[in-house]
């Protein structure tokens, strides 16, 4: 067995307790005093940081949600003065507009340790290469990683993501012994090292991947043309990025690091809080953090926590991998699509007219993530030119991987080809179930 | 000489041309001329009919996206040199064809051009100085 932070990652259950309501009264005193939105919420209920004794009254403050980072777009979340902010991330929202988190350095050296620390409890050591193939940049992923590898003393290649015949060159020459990229990257490398006859030149042995839904299956997979242990990791740029939780030795869930981070899972219609072993929806209320506390987040992801204790010793509790969303929302190659997304460009193309009929169809092919969009005709768009009309497919396709960052196939379909019940069209059709 | 078109879209999906040809002998609008365009996503098939209206109304009707265009239609010599002498007057007035297509008709020695073009009054008044006459549909 092998901790980072052996006191905290092992803590008696009580002390832990203690230890969060400590940090939560913190958390929200520092809200309350510097977060408009979260003061306002309190003072909605009736509530002062005065009615919170400890962490057992994490249910009686208010929820928070994703479009409180769009109405509060950019910085208005912000618990600290932007001189104290020394970085900030950004992800895509449920509509054009991103949304934005910061970090104090303080932040950084807490992210810094959860994923340091739960690299050593997959047997990380300082002599390993870790080669980051998640996206560097606004994406948490990358940087996410590249910290936490760092803090434990390791070798970092950061690669970043794409160009796989220079990822599996590097993996090769540099001699990678952990690889960090979204599960389906690394199916997609595996099979890459295959073609090549190259698996016997991998000196791999762990690999830490995350960011999108896979399945125990395409873990044998991974695990079988890469020749390492494939584990999971969680996170989210509202809570804090990769690192929020992750699996140890064990592979039977993936631990919360409860001293810095508070996990619910409530009914997401009575928001009523459910005991362990019930799914719900996952909420996380952030104890340490500065620059951007979060108080009861609504991730929307839904999920069932475990509370038996660990044989790996750690006493934080374990969540399952996420099954499904409570919203709309799809993760397509890693990256977070809403719907609403796609109907804004296609209301944008059609100068403010008309929002034409899609539907957006998701498929897995030798497992890498298809995303196809149908787009019905009208007259609006329709033109006798063709070049007119492969500029509008072009158009289409250009502005949603502005604002999706990934590339779609648009199709342009009949009217009233898309199927619709009760009068309302099915906007996503969603073929990967099964395939991860 | 400037005439309607029926410009129909479709997807591209087996059976899309039969289908709008289907609907329009259905309504007994007869297809007197027509040319295909298409791209590896989609296509464009192109139409003169006896009854541009009613043939809008009715693919219309089946859900099928349809614009009625306007395009010259004009009469030239089934020799060789017919269609060249066409495209040499358009050019020569640097009027660019953004499509045609053409037929033979029915009278020998007469055929038939339908064409698309940026400046389509231009191309007509053009056409008309150097002798080309409308097409008469009657003999498509």
């Amino acid at each position: 067995m092998s901790f980072l932070n052996e006191t905290m990652e092992c803590m008696p259950r009580e002390e832990l307790k203690k230890l969060q309501s400590e940090r939560l009264l913190d958390t929200v005193r520092r809200s309350y005093e510097n977060v408009e939105c979260f003061r306002n919420r309190m003072k909605e209920l009736g509530l002062t940081p005065d009615d919170i004794h400890g962490i057992e009254d994490l249910p009686k403050l208010p929820f928070s949600y994703k479009k409180d980072l769009r109405d509060y777009y950019p910085y208005g979340l912000f618990a600290v003065p932007m001189k104290d902010v020394v970085r900030v991330h950004a992800s895509s929202g449920t509509t054009g507009k991103r949304i934005v988190v910061g970090y104090t350095q303080k932040d950084i050296d807490m992210w810094d340790e959860c994923v340091a620390r739960m690299l050593a409890a997959l047997g990380v050591t300082s002599g390993d290469i870790v080669q980051v193939a998640f996206g560097y940049g606004l994406f948490t992923g990358g940087f996410g990683l590249h910290g936490g590898a760092a803090k434990l003393g390791a070798t970092v290649i950061p690669i970043s993501s794409g160009n796989t015949a220079n990822q599996i060159q590097t993996m090769v020459d540099f001699g990678a012994t952990v690889l960090c990229c979204t599960p389906s990257y690394a199916m997609y490398m595996g099979e890459e090292v295959e073609r090549l006859g190259v698996k016997d030149q991998l000196k791999l042995r762990i690999g830490v991947f995350g960011a999108e839904p896979w399945s125990e299956n395409m873990r044998a997979q991974i695990e079988e043309k890469l020749g390492l242990k494939a584990y999971d990791i969680y996170g989210l740029s509202e809570v804090l990025g990769p690192g929020v939780s992750c699996e140890c030795m064990e592979q039977a869930g993936m631990h919360v690091w409860e001293d810095h981070f508070a996990v619910e899972i409530i009914d997401p219609e009575t928001e009523e809080v459910l005991p362990a072993g019930t799914p719900g929806e996952l909420v996380f209320t952030s104890l340490t953090k500065e620059a951007f506390p979060v108080i009861r987040y609504r991730t929307r992801d839904i999920c069932v926590l475990n509370a038996e204790p660990c044989k790996c010793g750690r006493t934080h509790i374990r969540m399952a991998k996420p099954d499904g969303r409570t919203d709309d929302m799809l993760i397509i190659r890693g990256v977070n699509v809403f719907p609403s997304q796609i109907e804004e460009v296609l209301l944008k193309v059609s100068g403010d007219r008309i929002t034409p009929n899609y539907q957006i169809v998701v498929d897995r092919v030798n497992n890498v993530d298809t995303f196809d969009i149908n787009v019905e005709m009208s007259e609006v768009f329709f033109s006798d030119n063709i070049k007119e009309m492969e500029k509008l497919e072009k158009n289409i396709t250009e502005q949603l991987r502005a604002m999706l960052g990934i590339s779609a196939k648009v199709h342009l379909v009949n009217p009233k080809s898309i199927v619709r019940s009760e009068g309302k069209a099915k906007r996503v059709i969603d073929n990967r179930k099964g395939k991860i | 000489m400037i005439t309607k078109q029926l410009s129909v879209f479709l997807e591209n999906k087996k059976g899309r041309i039969c289908a709008a040809a289907d609907v329009l002998a259905r309504n007994n609008v007869n297809i007197r001329a027509l040319s295909l365009a298409d791209t590896s996503e989609f296509g464009i098939l192109r139409l003169i009919v006896d009854k541009p209206e009613e043939g809008k109304r009715v693919l219309n009707e089946e859900g099928i996206v349809v614009r009625v265009t306007n395009v010259l239609a004009l009469t030239m010599d089934d020799t060789p040199g017919g269609t060249l002498g066409v495209l040499r007057v358009l050019a020569e007035s640097g009027i660019s064809v953004e499509y045609m297509y053409a037929y033979v008709g029915k009278t020998t020695g007469k055929a038939f051009m339908i064409i698309q073009a940026e400046e389509l009054d231009a191309a007509e008044e053009i056409l008309r100085r150097h002798g080309f006459t409308e097409a008469d549909m009657s003999e498509i």
